[in-house]
């Protein structure tokens, strides 16, 4: 009988696993803290450029065009082309204009004459399809523009 | 009836709703992209005939074609050279009346900064990210000689700070709430020493 005992007596003791949740409560909490839900689903492939004379961007009077090649799963449909993607859809250039119009009826009265529009465009894409968009937000008098960028070194 | 302990609960599943919970907000959420170069575009104007004559010596020529090299005032050029040459260009004070500029006043670059105008075509073609680049050392040469003057004329509000035209940006969105006219003012007065002056013609078509 003693020799069970013995063997008993040598062997680890179970680590506490009482501190885990708290970890992982903390892990959650970074995770609500730092990030946003997403608003948008991507149908393109869209990684951004970097650059760094960046300004912040005020999302109270923000609207979002996405530029750039459609994601995988998606090209047999729409080709690799670089798109326009605007509200979880992809949009032509004239729909543009009719975008940013609908924005800016919904937008906050005091927001109204200073809305910016951001441009998240693929560092891949065409510079020449974002002066189309760009000529569009012209027509569309949405001269406020910002070209969003991770923050870093830029690319040589 | 003697009183019984209350049984203790059993929170080893605790563990569990927090990983059910985090690998949600893991799922459904994304760290954004929250930053960018704010750029204004010109409003389209009626056409106009008696077109406005920009001297060439006031004119900074960025050329990038649809190999994403870089051709400036007829030269090639790398990028890294690029916000230096800007800078050079747009703080070379010419014609004299610029007091606060430290270039070479040299009689064939541009005359003063307010004339100065930095002038960027690209092709169809060429890559955003190329582009981009380009934007962005443009930016970072008037960034460069704003936060020179700003330094120089308020550096004293602003001890140890080295990027003092940036300090005074952050300030102001600080106090977004209650309007500082004195800051606004200084922050103009910088504006006003090196305009942004960056034009965008439309890409050539071929």
């Amino acid at each position: 009988m003693s020799k069970f005992k013995n063997k008993k007596k040598g062997e680890l003791p179970a680590i506490s696993t009482a501190s885990l949740p708290d970890i992982v409560f903390m892990l959650l909490f970074f995770f609500m803290v730092a990030t946003v839900m997403r608003d948008n689903t991507l149908l393109i492939k869209n990684s951004l450029p970097n650059a760094n004379q960046v300004e912040k961007l005020k999302k109270d009077r923000t609207t979002f065009i996405y530029i750039g090649e459609p994601a995988d799963r998606f090209n047999g449909k729409y080709g690799t082309e670089a798109r326009v993607q605007i509200n979880d859809k992809f949009s032509s250039l004239e729909g543009i204009g009719l975008a940013v119009q609908e924005y800016v009826t919904g937008l906050n009265e005091e927001f109204k004459d200073k809305f910016v529009v951001a441009l998240k465009v693929d560092k891949e894409a065409n510079a020449g399809l974002v002066s189309d968009v760009k000529q569009e937000l012209r027509k569309a008098n949405a001269l406020k523009i910002m070209y969003v960028t991770g923050e870093g070194e830029v690319e040589e | 009836m003697a009183k019984r302990a209350a049984p203790e609960v059993n929170a080893g599943s605790m563990a569990d709703i927090a990983f059910l919970l985090l690998i949600f907000f893991l799922v459904t959420t994304t760290i954004e992209k929250d930053k960018g170069i704010l750029r204004s575009l010109p409003p389209i104007e009626p056409p106009n005939d008696d077109e406005v004559v920009i001297k060439e010596k006031n004119l900074f020529i960025v050329l990038l074609n649809r190999n994403d090299q870089l051709l400036v005032e007829d030269d090639p050029m790398e990028i890294k050279d690029l916000r230096q040459a800007a800078i050079e260009f747009l703080d070379n004070g010419g014609d004299g009346s610029c007091n606060y500029c430290q270039g070479k006043r040299d009689e064939a670059s541009s005359d003063n900064p307010d004339k100065a105008i930095i002038s960027m075509q690209h092709d169809r073609e060429t890559s955003y990210g190329k582009y981009i680049s380009v934007q962005n050392e443009l930016v970072a040469a008037y960034n460069f000689l704003r936060n020179r003057e700003a330094k120089r004329l308020y550096g004293k509000f602003y001890p140890g700070e080295d990027d003092v035209y940036n300090a005074m940006l952050a300030q102001k969105e600080k106090n977004q709430f209650k309007k500082d006219e004195e800051l606004n003012g200084r922050i103009e007065e910088i504006k006003k020493m090196y305009p942004l002056k960056l034009s965008e013609a439309e890409p050539k078509k071929n």
